[in-house]
Formats: structure tokens, C-alpha cells, sequence
């Protein structure tokens, strides 16, 4: 919690030295001086720095993160209208970083050497070189503009399913409205594989190292020298080895998504967070910036409470001391 | 001065950190030679609305864009810009964050504990949140690019040296140097800093290609280098108002993103394997 | 070989890749062992003993060894004409099990000792018909109770229990003890026991080789006891093959091996033993390089009594006494000298 509050108050300072002056934003082309020192004081903008930042941590603790000053709204129901597409999305290219990343890794290892090694690590270090809305625009001019096969931006959007998570694939799955899904899904593909790629390299990575290191320790060449089916040494008894430094670069991805999703959702009009954020920071929306970075920065520590407890699922050893 | 041979050829056996090499000093001749390179002096930057949004071919290998201006002139100088960025940012990084770390790491205590405290605060959130905040903060340059980027790299070398210099401070070598009455401050630059190199060089090679892809980023976002300036992430922004007709307007700036940041990391990989065997073993621990 | 021999490793060559070169770890090995009795095999480090040991359970590193000829007759069967397939479902952990040298690393962490045991038990129990691929609850809890039984007569304390705790939760004595009823559980014809009380405690090593010893001479198991420990060979043995560099030096029943030793090494390696009655004496010069060995006898440069065909020709097998074989061209006659 102390780093979130430091995370806050560096924030805070950094975006009210901005040189903008957002008070005129809010007053209106029109207003007059006196209009706006009106409302720089309504603000609480006449106020020196740190009585400001007082002031916001008093309201945070009473749940109030201010209001936007862009949208007008209070930033905590700005945040949390749009955080079902930023989780959609920020699950989806999860899901897909780990399912396809971690058999790659450890296919990799098993075949050491061989082409299928060698086209892994080429992928690998594609996946970390390519710049995110590059390839964002690559993947619109092959499958939405010559292909047509995923629609170009943006969310799905009207006839939404009746909402129950906020996140439309599984409400669609809930309603058992395949054809929304179908949609839904459509509109997900580009930005979720777009996210994905970089996380997926760094987790082929390091699974592949991880695989390797296990696969030279004593238990395994005990179970071969056994005769226990290779098949079950690796899938079994290897993997959850591996898994176990795995899993904390699986912590570590979610701050590469949560990056990654600013620009991604800028790049597809996705409605998240992220587009959420670089539209604050460009009208100057200081509460709005303010509770971005403090959303981010708690949603980064809870995600990495989640690792230890996964750790402890996986390591028995850490369980019961 | 054996180091240095010995360095370069075990790179030149493997053959992915030599390529990486290679793509390096490539970048390095095309930035240092680029008017050399151009038809002439100003091709990177004249606008001729007459040839606009030409594919490539002919007169323009690489076409042109909105303004007519030649996108394979604008992608070489665009490697100045990006190596000054690359080169400065990492520096001033190294500069900030080796000496933070090393404190931090050898003196320990209060002092130690609040430097970690800041750096953690900075590694909380993903570092383009806080360049962007800094960027737009400090308004669109290429030296405010630098600062943002530079501001939000260095707690990653703390990190790093601080977590070496720790563990090395319990080694017996630094403890009889210790109490044999040396100064700290000859204890850290003869016995620690060359101890701590290694992971550093490999980090400063892996964090040139990160810094060029976040640099990059902000100049896509528009945070960057200002219109004229042939900056390769404002060029690909460029390109979506025109997209699909002028296909090729994001691929050569795209591309060179693309193996420049592929080069460092390369690299970075053989240096790592070269100069750290450690690594591999480290992450070995629990299993 | 002899239907009274369950193990006979004949001219049994094996190379190492290296940067450097070739090494020739073994120089067309002979060791036989009969049914029933411990055979030891001891030698300094790098003498190539684990590298025969694993040769015979086929689990040499497959991308560095090089096997350069010999077989390696096993109940009338050569076991380097199997595939690695099926030398894993049929021979290993089957009919030939294995004790590792460290029972600390030898336990995946990640998983209870029950599971690890019940694991060996699924694949290698004698319950399990040809090719069965789950685990049917009936044979489950008849190999559980086994698996329970045979933990007690290792001496592990409160053995039901013990199979639900981690492998960090023992020490490394209680560690062997595990070690070794796995290898028995499957009722192997050979055990392979590569220096398995290393790493433990002088004091515990007698007991865990006293236990190995009752319970394999109670069911008739084969035993091939790697060591360098001249104490350790002594205790378990039956008999005795040294090995050194390589090469096969001497083969001898236990007493015979320490009283009369016929070979030149053999008596060096005793006489380099601690003894109260006087000085330790030192074996003198350098183990050879394997990438470059000495031709002929590898002992020759080390030897007082070399002669010219000692650099030349290897030696060919040549019986002393009775099931005493040596191969060396000026064999040691009679009692070792009094010291």
C-alpha cells in the first residue's frame, strides 16, 4: 500500500505541473479571466501543491476519486464502466499468451536443437522486437481491409447480450446467443492477439529455460533411470517444475498487458482503460490521470498477491511452512 | 583489452548474437552516414504535394507519404533519432540508477531501504503510463522524450545492481576488504562495480531495444519528435489515415523498429550467455 | 554366459564427446554378475563406474556417449539390441531398478513421496498386466498396501503417514531408506546401486548397508554396488571388480581381493587405505587423460613392475585362483606383504 500511495503522490505532482491549464479547458473558450479564476478556485487549483494532494487522499479514502474533468463524470464511474472491456480483452490475450506460449516453451525444450526449436526462438524474438501498434496496423491491412475477416475497430456494439459480467463473450455464452458471440469474438480477435504476442514471447522463453533447467536435475534422471513413461516425467513431474518461475512471469505479464492495452485499445478504439488513460492525459484530466495510475498500480499489487498464492498452490513446500 | 577479444569471439561463434551485432552497427553507419545515403541533403524533409502518397518503386524505393516526402530518406535520418534517443536515455539510465543501486545495495539501512522504496514506486506501473505522464508533462521534443524515458528506466539498473551487490557484499573477498580498513568507497569502484558489469552490459543491451520500442510508441501517441521530424513511431501513426490504399506507408519505419529492437535483444541474449552463466542457473532455485 | 550369471558385460567400449575430443571412458569392459550375490564395482572418481552402471540401464546421455562396441548380456538377453522404448517399459524399473548416489535431488520437491512411490508402482508393479494404461482402484490399493509393508521393513517410521509428507520432510538417511524400497518393489532381478551412501553420515551408512544387504539376500536380488570406498566394498560385497580408467583390473571374491590381491593397482589402492600400523602410502603420479590414453595397460605409467608389453598390449584375462581373474602381464603372487 505505501508504494501505491508514493505511486499517487508522484502522479498527482507530476501531472499538476502539466502547463496546460485546465481550468480554461473547463471554462469555456469564452470565459472570461474572472470565469476561470472563478473556477481554478472551485477546482481547489489556487491551492499550494501539497494541500491539494492532502485534499485528494482525504476524499480517496472516503471512496472519492474526484470527478473528471473531461467527461464531468466522478472518475470511479468512468473507471468502472470501462473496466469489462479492458478485462475482456486484458483475459483474452492472457489466455492466449499462456495457452499457446507455455506448450510452445516446453515443446521447444524437448526438441532441442531441432527446426522446431530453432522456428520457436524466431517467433520468440519477433514476438519481443515488434512494436505493438505497428503490428496492430499489419493485422487491420491483412484481416479487415484485404481479407475481411475481422471487422476493423472497436467493440462489438448495440444488441448487447443482457449483461451479467460486463464482458460480452461470456454474456453471450450466458444467453446462449451464439451469433453475438461469433461477434463479439470477431471484434476481440485483432486486439487480443496484438496484446498477446509480446507476453506470449517472454513466456515461450521462459518456459523453455525453465523446462531445460529441470530437465538436467536429479529427480528426472531418477525417473528415467526407472523406466516411468517420458511422457509422464515431462507433462507431470517436469512442467509443474517449470511452473513454478512461470508463474511469476505470468505476474509480471499483466503489468506488459496493462502497458501494452493503452496503446492497443488507442490503436482499435477499443472502449477500455487504456483508451481511457491516453484520452486523460491528452485534455490534461487530472483526476482521471491520477486514478488511472492508482487502478493500475493496485490491480499490479493484487496480481502479484495472486502469484504468491498460485506459488503456494503449486509448491506444497511453501504451503505448510 | 582480453576481455574485450575474448567477447567478441565468442559473439562471432554465435551466430544470432552476431547478427545482432551486425543489425547494431549497421544502425550505427546508417545514422553517422545518412547524407551520404539520400539524394540530397534535405530529402528527409522536403514536401512535394505533387508526388504524394506514391507506392514504392522507381524514383522512391520505399514511396512517399502524406506530404510527398520520401519515406526511405525519412526512415534513414529517422535512425539518428532513434540511436541519439536509444544511446542518451540508457546512458542517463546507467548513470542514475548504477550508482542508486550500488549504494543502496552497500550501505543498506535506512538510506538503502528508502532509495528501494522510491524505485519500487517507479516500477509499480508500467513504465509508458509514467513516460507518457512525463512527456505530455514537459510537452512534445525529442529532449523531453529522452528525460521521460530516462526518468522511468532507471530503477530497473537499481533493481538489478542492487540485488548483485547485496549478495557480493557478504562474499569474503569484500568482507576482509573490509576489514582490512579499505574506504567503501575503493571497495565499490575496484572490487564491486567490476563484479556487477557483466548483468549490466547485458541489461544495457536489452534495454536499448526496450527503450526504442517505447520511444517509439510515443512517438506514435504523438508524444514524440514534433511533424517535421522523420521520427519512425510518428510515421506509422501517420499511415492509418491512409490505410488501405497506401499499404506501404508503415512498413519500412515499421520494419526498422523492427530490427533494430531485434538486434539489441539478440545481442543482449548472447552477452547473457557469454558473460552471465550464472542466469541460467539462477533461475533454477525452487525447482 | 553361464545360466548362472544374470549380468554379463562383455568388451563394453564407451565414448564421450567433448570439446577437446573423444574421451574413451570405457575400454572394452568385462564384469559379470551371478544370481543372487553383490557384485561391487569400485575405483577412483572418473574410473568409470557410473558410466557402466547407467550403460547397463541404458541411460547414458544421449547426445554426448558414443557406444563403441561389447554387449551387455542380461538373463540371456542383450540389452544394447533393445530399442529405447521398450528397454524403458520392459527392462528398467521392471526387471533392473536403480538406487541413485543423492537421495536429496533424487526427489522431485513438488510432490509427496506417496505419489512418487505410487508413480513407480502404477508402471512397475508386478500387478500390472502388458500395455495397461490407467490405474484400476483394486490394483491401486493392492499396490498401496504393498508399497506400506515393504516402507516398514525399511525401518521408515509410521509409513502410511510418510507417504502423504514431502521429501523435505526426511532426512537424508530415511531418504535412502525410501530410495531403496522403491528400487525393491518392483521384485527386480538387479538393483543397481550407483555409490548410494555417498551422501550420507558415516554413521548411518552402516545401517542403511546392512539393511540393503538383508533385504536383498532375503528375495535373491542381483546387486551391482558402485563405490570408492574400500570400507563401504568390504561390508556389502560379495565380490569385487576394480576398474581403473577404463579398464577392468581385477576381479576377486571379498576376501581374497583384500588379503591376496594379485594386481599391482589393486594393491596400491589398499596400501593407500588408512592404517594404524603404519604410514599411508600414496598410489604416486597422475590419473590418465581419456581423450589421450596410455596404450596398452593404463596403469603402465603408474606401475613399478611395467615392462615394455605392459605400454603395448592390454592384458588378457588370467585366473589366479579360484573365480580370481586379473588382467595384468606381472600379476602379484601370493598373500599381500605384511605391512
Amino acid at each position: 500500500m505505501p508504494t501505491v500511495a508514493g505511486l499517487v503522490a508522484i502522479v498527482f505532482v507530476v501531472s499538476h505541473i502539466i502547463p496546460s491549464d485546465p481550468a480554461a479547458l473547463v471554462a469555456g473558450e469564452a470565459a472570461t479571466p474572472e470565469q476561470i479564476a472563478a473556477v481554478r478556485k472551485k477546482l481547489g487549483f489556487d491551492q499550494p501543491m501539497h494541500v491539494q494532494l492532502g485534499a485528494y487522499f482525504w476524499k480517496l479514502m472516503q471512496g472519492d476519486m474526484g470527478n473528471s474533468l473531461f467527461t464531468t463524470r466522478p472518475v470511479w464511474d468512468d473507471l468502472s464502466g470501462r473496466l469489462p472491456a479492458t478485462i475482456e480483452l486484458t483475459l483474452a490475450a492472457m489466455a492466449v499468451s499462456t495457452l499457446v506460449g507455455v506448450p510452445l516453451g516446453v515443446v521447444a525444450a524437448l526438441r532441442r536443437n531441432t527446426w522446431l526449436d530453432h522456428a520457436v526462438r524466431v517467433i520468440t524474438v519477433g514476438g519481443l522486437a515488434v512494436a505493438s501498434f505497428w503490428l496492430a496496423i499489419l493485422l487491420q491491412l491483412l484481416f479487415s481491409m484485404e481479407l475481411g475477416w475481422a471487422p476493423l475497430n472497436a467493440r462489438l456494439q448495440g444488441f448487447p447480450p443482457p449483461a451479467v459480467t460486463g464482458l460480452l463473450t461470456i454474456d453471450a455464452l450466458i444467453a446462449g446467443n451464439l451469433g453475438v458471440l461469433g461477434k463479439a469474438l470477431a471484434h476481440l480477435a485483432l486486439p487480443t492477439i496484438t496484446l498477446a504476442v509480446p507476453g506470449l514471447a517472454t513466456l515461450v522463453r521462459f518456459t523453455r529455460a525453465g523446462v531445460l533447467d529441470v530437465l538436467q536435475s536429479g529427480f528426472v534422471q531418477y525417473q528415467r533411470a526407472m523406466g516411468i513413461p517420458w511422457r509422464v516425467i515431462v507433462w507431470k513431474y517436469v512442467l509443474r517444475n517449470a511452473l513454478v518461475s512461470t508463474v511469476t512471469q505470468i505476474g509480471l505479464l499483466f503489468g506488459i498487458l496493462l502497458a501494452g492495452a493503452v496503446v492497443v485499445e488507442t490503436v482499435f478504439d477499443w472502449p477500455g482503460i487504456g483508451n481511457y488513460a491516453f484520452n486523460a492525459i491528452f485534455s490534461s484530466d487530472y483526476n482521471a490521470i491520477v486514478g488511472f495510475t492508482l487502478w493500475a498500480g493496485t490491480v499490479f499489487i493484487l496480481v502479484n498477491l495472486l502469484v504468491d498464492l498460485a506459488h503456494s498452490a503449486i509448491d506444497p513446500r511453501e504451503a505448510r511452512s | 583489452m582480453k576481455a574485450l577479444v575474448f567477447i567478441v569471439s565468442r559473439l562471432y561463434r554465435d551466430r544470432s548474437a552476431f547478427l545482432g551485432a551486425l543489425i547494431i552497427l549497421a544502425l550505427v553507419v546508417v545514422a553517422l552516414a545518412a547524407p551520404l545515403l539520400v539524394s540530397h541533403p534535405d530529402a528527409a524533409w522536403a514536401m512535394n504535394p505533387q508526388v504524394r502518397l506514391r507506392p514504392p518503386g522507381g524514383e522512391f524505393l520505399f514511396g512517399t507519404d502524406r506530404m510527398g516526402g520520401d519515406i526511405y530518406a525519412r526512415v534513414i535520418y529517422g535512425a539518428r533519432i532513434t540511436l541519439t534517443i536509444a544511446v542518451v536515455a540508457v546512458g542517463v539510465s546507467l548513470l542514475i540508477g548504477v550508482p542508486v543501486g550500488l549504494v543502496a545495495g552497500f550501505y543498506g539501512h535506512w538510506l538503502g531501504e528508502v532509495l528501494m522504496r522510491v524505485s519500487d514506486i517507479f516500477l509499480a506501473v508500467p513504465q509508458i503510463v509514467l513516460a507518457i505522464a512525463i512527456a505530455l508533462t514537459l510537452g512534445p521534443s525529442i529532449e523531453n522524450v529522452i528525460l521521460a524515458l530516462s526518468l522511468t528506466y532507471w530503477p530497473w539498473f537499481t533493481r538489478l545492481v542492487y540485488a548483485e551487490t547485496q549478495s557480493l557484499k557478504n562474499e569474503v573477498f569484500i568482507e576482509a576488504a573490509m576489514a582490512l580498513g579499505v574506504p567503501p568507497w575503493r571497495i565499490i569502484v575496484t572490487h564491486i562495480l567490476p563484479n556487477v558489469a557483466s548483468p549490466i552490459i547485458v541489461r544495457t543491451s536489452i534495454g536499448m531495444g526496450f527503450t526504442i520500442l517505447t520511444a517509439a510508441a510515443l512517438g506514435f501517441l504523438g508524444l514524440g519528435a514534433p511533424p517535421p521530424a522523420p521520427e519512425w513511431g510518428r510515421m506509422i501513426s501517420e499511415s492509418r489515415e491512409h490505410l488501405p490504399d497506401a499499404w506501404w506507408y508503415a512498413l519500412a519505419p515499421g520494419l526498422a523498429i523492427f530490427l533494430v529492437v531485434m538486434g539489441f535483444n539478440l545481442l543482449g541474449d548472447g552477452l547473457r550467455d557469454i558473460l552471465d552463466p550464472r542466469i541460467r542457473r539462477a533461475q533454477h532455485g525452487r525447482g | 554366459m553361464a545360466a548362472a550369471d544374470i549380468l554379463a558385460v562383455r568388451d563394453l567400449a564407451v565414448a564421450f564427446a567433448s570439446d577437446a575430443g573423444l574421451a574413451q571412458v570405457l575400454d572394452r569392459v568385462n564384469l559379470t554378475i551371478r544370481r543372487g550375490e553383490v557384485m561391487g564395482l569400485v575405483g577412483e572418481s572418473g574410473c568409470g563406474k557410473s558410466t557402466l552402471a547407467r550403460a547397463v540401464l541404458g541411460v547414458l546421455p544421449e547426445n554426448a556417449a558414443r557406444i563403441g562396441g561389447g554387449r551387455v548380456m542380461f538373463d540371456g538377453e542383450d540389452l544394447l539390441r533393445i530399442g529405447p522404448e521398450e528397454m524403458s517399459d520392459r527392462v528398467r524399473g521392471r526387471r533392473i531398478t536403480f538406487i541413485p548416489q543423492d537421495p536429496y535431488g533424487s526427489f522431485n520437491p513438488l510432490f509427496s513421496v506417496g505419489d512418487q512411490v505410487m508413480e513407480i508402482m502404477r508402471w512397475k508393479s508386478k500387478r500390472r498386466p502388458e500395455g495397461e494404461r490407467g490405474y484400476p482402484r483394486a490394483r491401486r490399493a493392492a499396490d498401496r498396501a504393498e508399497a506400506i509393508e515393504l516402507l516398514r521393513q525399511v525401518q521408515i517410521p509410521e509409513p502410511e503417514a510418510a507417504l502423504s509428507k514431502l521429501p523435505h520432510e526426511f532426512s537424508g538417511g530415511q531418504r535412502q531408506r525410501l530410495m531403496i524400497a522403491m528400487a525393491l518393489l518392483p521384485q527386480p532381478d538387479l538393483i543397481i546401486a550407483d555409490e548410494p551412501t555417498t551422501a550420507l553420515d558415516v554413521t548411518i551408512q552402516a545401517q542403511i548397508l546392512r539393511l540393503l544387504r538383508k533385504l536383498v539376500k532375503g528375495r535373491g536380488i542381483s546387486v551391482l554396488f558402485t563405490t570408492h570406498d574400500m570400507g563401504t566394498a568390504h561390508e556389502i560385497c560379495d565380490r569385487i571388480t576394480v576398474l581403473y580408467a577404463g579398464q577392468e583390473m581385477e576381479t576377486a571374491p571379498v576376501d581374497a581381493f583384500f588379503v591376496r590381491p594379485a594386481h599391482q593397482y589393486t594393491a596400491r589402492l589398499l596400501d593407500s587405505l588408512p592404517n594404524p600400523d603404519r604410514e599411508i602410502r600414496e598410489i604416486g603420479g597422475e590419473i590418465p587423460r581419456l581423450i589421450d590414453p596410455p596404450q596398452g595397460c593404463r596403469f603402465h605409467p603408474r606401475c613399478a613392475a611395467a615392462t615394455d608389453i605392459c605400454r603395448s598390449q592390454r592384458p588378457d584375462e588370467r585366473a589366479v585362483a579360484a573365480g580370481h581373474v586379473v588382467r595384468c602381464h606381472h600379476p602379484h603372487e601370493g598373500a599381500r606383504h605384511a605391512a
